[in-house]
C-alpha cells in the first residue's frame, strides 16, 4: 500500500456510549490508535435553564439547580441561595448554616463516590460501582428524610433551609460516619491500590498548574497540581471558617492523583460532618432554620392559622415572590466538581434579570482536547472519567 | 477589604487610562467597564501586573439589555489566586460589532465565547472556531435574547411515517402565562381565560 493511502481516521464516541457519562458526542481524529484531536459536541442535554430562570420567581427557580449537577444537588442550590442572600443582605441563622454545611458535605460524598467508582469502571473494573452505589443509597435516604426527595431536594432556600432536621436523622447520620470510613478503606484497597487501576491512570492526562489557570480548572483538578486552592478555605462561606479539615493536594496532576484526592476528600468530608453534628447538638446550634424576615421566608403553618400577617406573607410569597434589590453579584461555592458560581443580575423585580450559571464541568470538558492529544484511544475514557463530567451542568 | 479593592481599582484606572470607562465596588465586588477595543489589553494587564495577577480564568457570559443602544454586555470574571481576589470586567457591544476574542490569552475563552455567540449572537473577532455549541445542529436564532420567546419557535417530534425526527412550529394548547407583578392593577398583556366575560 502506498504512502498516499495513509490518512487519519475519524470516529464518533457517543452520543450513547457507556463511558461517556451521559450524552456526549466526541469526534475523535485518530492516527492508528493515537488520538490527534478531540472535538466534543455538547448541548444534547441543553434545557435552557438560564432562560427558564428569567421567567420564574426567585424561589420557583431554585429547583432548576438540583437538575444541573444531579449527582450533588444541594451544592448547586447553595450557590444560588448565597447569591440571593448577598443581594438581599440577610443573615442566615446558625442552625441553618450548620445544616447547609452538613448536606453540602453529603453531596460531596455522593458525587465523589459516583466518580471514583465509575471511573474505575471506565478503566475496566466492575465491582467498585456496586460498592459505591450501596453507600450512595444510604446518603440519598438522608436526602429523602430531610427534604422529601431523594435527588431533587429543593431544600436550601433563600434565607435558610426549608425545614428543620429531626434529631433522629442527626443520630442516623452520625451512625453512618464510622462504618463509612471502613468502606472507604476497603474501597481504597480495591480501587486505589489496584495494579490495573494504577497502570491505566498514573501519568495519564497530566496537566500543569499553569494549564489549570489558563483553562479555568478548579476543584480536585487544580489540587492535583499541588496547590491547596479550595474555596471553603480560601473564601469561606457559611460556617466553613470554624470547621477543621485538611485539603489534600496531589503532585503530578494526572488521573491517578485526582482520584486519590477525591478519596481523601471524602474522609475530610466525614470529618466536617462529625463537627456539624456536634455543633447541631450544642445549645448554640439550636434555634430557627430560616431567617425571621417574613418578607423573604414563608411563615410556619401554625402561625398562618392565627396570624393575619403570616397569612398575607404566605400568599404574597407564593404568588408574587419577594423582590430583590437591583444589583449584580457573583457567588461561588466549592462544589464537588470545582468552583460552581452563580452570576445574578437583579433589576429590582421578583424575577432574576439574568442568572448565569458557571459550571465547573464546562471548563473541564473543554480541556479534553489538549489533555487527550497523543494518548491512546483507550485513555480517552479514563481522562473523561477523571474530569468528573456530569452533563446536567455542562449543558444546562 | 473594600479599601483594598478601592486601591486596586485606582491602580487599574491609573495604569490603563482611557481603556477603563467606568468602575464600581458593590457588594464587596469590583466591577470595571472597559472599552471594547481594549479588552485584550485590559485582560493582559490584569493577568500580568504584579498587583493584579488575575491569572485564573473563571467565566465569560453575555447579558442582554434591549433598551440600550449597545444592547449586549459581555461579562468577564477573573480570579487572582495569589491575592485571593476576584474581578468583573464588562464591555458593551451590539449585534453587529465584534468583541476582540481572548482565546490567545486564555484558551478556555474558546467555548465560553462560542456560548455567548450561540445564546446571544455576540460576535468575537479573532476567534478560531465560532460555531454554535449548546443549541441543536441547524438551530436558528439566539435563545437568551430578551426578544426570543421562552417557548421558542419550533418543536420536534418523531414522525413514524417518515421514519425521522421532524421540526414543526410550536403549538401551545394554552398560552404561556406571564403575570405582571410590578403594577397591581394591570394583569397580563393578553386576555386570561374567562376575563372576556366581564366585558360582555
Amino acid at each position: 500500500m502506498g504512502e498516499h493511502n495513509i490518512r487519519n481516521f475519524t470516529i464518533n464516541f457517543g452520543p450513547q456510549h457507556p463511558a461517556a457519562h451521559g450524552v456526549l458526542r466526541l469526534v475523535l481524529e485518530l492516527d492508528g490508535e493515537v488520538v490527534e484531536r478531540v472535538d466534543p459536541h455538547i448541548g444534547l442535554l441543553h434545557r435552557g435553564t438560564e432562560k427558564l430562570i428569567e421567567y420564574k420567581t426567585y424561589v420557583q427557580a431554585n429547583p432548576y439547580f438540583d437538575r444541573l449537577d444531579y449527582v450533588a444537588p444541594m451544592n448547586q442550590e447553595h450557590a444560588y441561595c448565597l447569591a440571593i442572600e448577598k443581594l438581599l443582605g440577610i443573615e442566615v441563622p446558625r442552625r441553618a448554616q450548620l445544616i447547609r454545611v452538613l448536606f453540602s458535605e453529603i453531596g460531596r460524598l455522593l458525587s465523589h463516590l459516583l466518580n471514583v467508582t465509575t471511573q474505575a469502571m471506565d478503566v475496566g473494573a466492575l465491582t467498585p460501582p456496586l460498592w459505591g452505589f450501596e453507600e450512595r443509597e444510604k446518603l440519598m435516604i438522608f436526602y429523602e428524610r430531610v427534604s422529601g426527595s431523594r435527588m431533587h431536594a429543593n431544600y436550601f432556600r433563600p434565607g435558610g433551609v426549608n425545614m428543620d432536621i429531626q434529631p433522629e436523622l442527626i443520630d442516623d447520620i452520625e451512625a453512618f460516619c464510622d462504618p463509612f470510613l471502613q468502606v472507604l478503606d476497603d474501597l481504597d484497597t480495591l480501587v486505589i491500590g489496584n495494579r490495573i487501576f494504577k497502570q491505566r491512570n498514573v501519568d495519564i492526562g497530566t496537566i500543569t498548574l499553569d494549564d489549570c489557570f489558563r483553562w479555568g480548572f478548579s476543584g480536585p483538578i487544580i489540587r492535583s497540581c499541588g496547590v491547596a486552592w479550595d474555596l471553603r478555605k480560601a473564601q469561606p462561606y457559611e460556617c466553613y471558617e470554624e470547621m477543621e479539615f485538611d485539603i489534600p493536594v496531589g503532585r503530578n496532576g494526572d488521573n491517578y492523583d485526582r482520584q486519590v484526592i477525591r478519596m481523601e476528600e471524602m474522609r475530610q468530608s466525614v470529618r466536617i460532618m462529625r463537627q456539624c453534628i456536634d455543633k447541631l447538638r450544642a445549645p448554640d446550634g439550636q434555634g430557627p432554620v430560616t431567617t425571621l424576615d417574613g418578607k423573604v421566608s414563608p411563615p410556619s403553618r401554625k402561625d398562618m392559622k392565627r396570624s393575619m400577617e403570616a397569612l398575607i406573607h404566605h400568599f404574597k410569597l407564593y404568588t408574587e415572590g419577594f423582590h430583590v434589590p437591583a444589583g449584580e453579584v457573583y457567588a461561588a461555592v466549592e462544589a464537588p466538581k470545582g468552583e460552581f458560581g452563580v452570576y445574578l443580575v437583579s433589576d429590582g423585580t421578583n424575577k432574576a434579570y439574568r442568572c448565569r450559571i458557571r459550571a465547573p464541568g464546562f471548563a473541564h470538558l473543554q480541556g479534553m482536547d489538549f489533555m487527550c492529544r497523543g494518548h491512546m484511544l483507550a485513555d480517552v475514557a479514563g481522562v473523561l472519567g477523571s474530569l468528573d463530567i456530569v452533563f446536567g451542568e455542562v449543558d444546562r | 477589604m473594600s479599601a483594598e479593592l478601592q486601591a486596586l481599582s485606582d491602580h487599574i484606572a491609573s495604569s490603563l487610562g482611557e481603556a477603563i470607562e467606568d468602575r464600581a465596588i458593590a457588594y464587596g465586588e469590583l466591577t470595571i467597564v472597559a472599552r471594547r477595543e481594549d479588552i485584550v489589553r485590559v485582560a493582559t494587564f490584569l493577568r500580568d501586573d504584579p498587583q493584579c495577577r488575575f491569572v485564573c480564568f473563571v467565566d465569560i457570559c453575555g447579558a442582554d439589555y434591549p433598551a440600550r443602544e449597545e444592547r449586549f454586555d459581555v461579562v468577564y470574571h477573573f480570579l487572582a489566586p495569589h491575592h485571593n481576589r476576584r474581578i468583573r470586567v464588562k464591555v458593551r457591544t451590539d449585534e453587529a460589532t465584534p468583541v476582540p476574542s481572548l482565546v490567545e490569552l486564555f484558551p478556555a475563552a474558546n467555548w465560553y465565547e462560542r456560548e455567548a455567540y450561540d445564546l446571544y449572537g455576540i460576535l468575537f473577532s479573532g476567534h478560531p472556531d465560532l460555531r454554535r455549541i449548546l443549541t441543536d445542529y441547524g438551530f436558528e436564532g439566539h435563545p437568551l435574547r430578551k426578544d426570543f420567546p421562552l417557548t421558542g419557535y419550533v418543536e420536534v417530534r418523531y414522525d413514524d411515517g417518515q421514519g425521522r425526527v421532524v421540526y414543526e412550529p410550536v403549538k401551545l394548547s394554552q398560552e404561556f402565562r406571564n403575570f405582571d407583578f410590578l403594577s397591581p392593577w394591570e394583569g397580563t398583556d393578553y386576555v386570561l381565560p374567562g376575563d372576556e366575560k366581564a366585558k360582555a
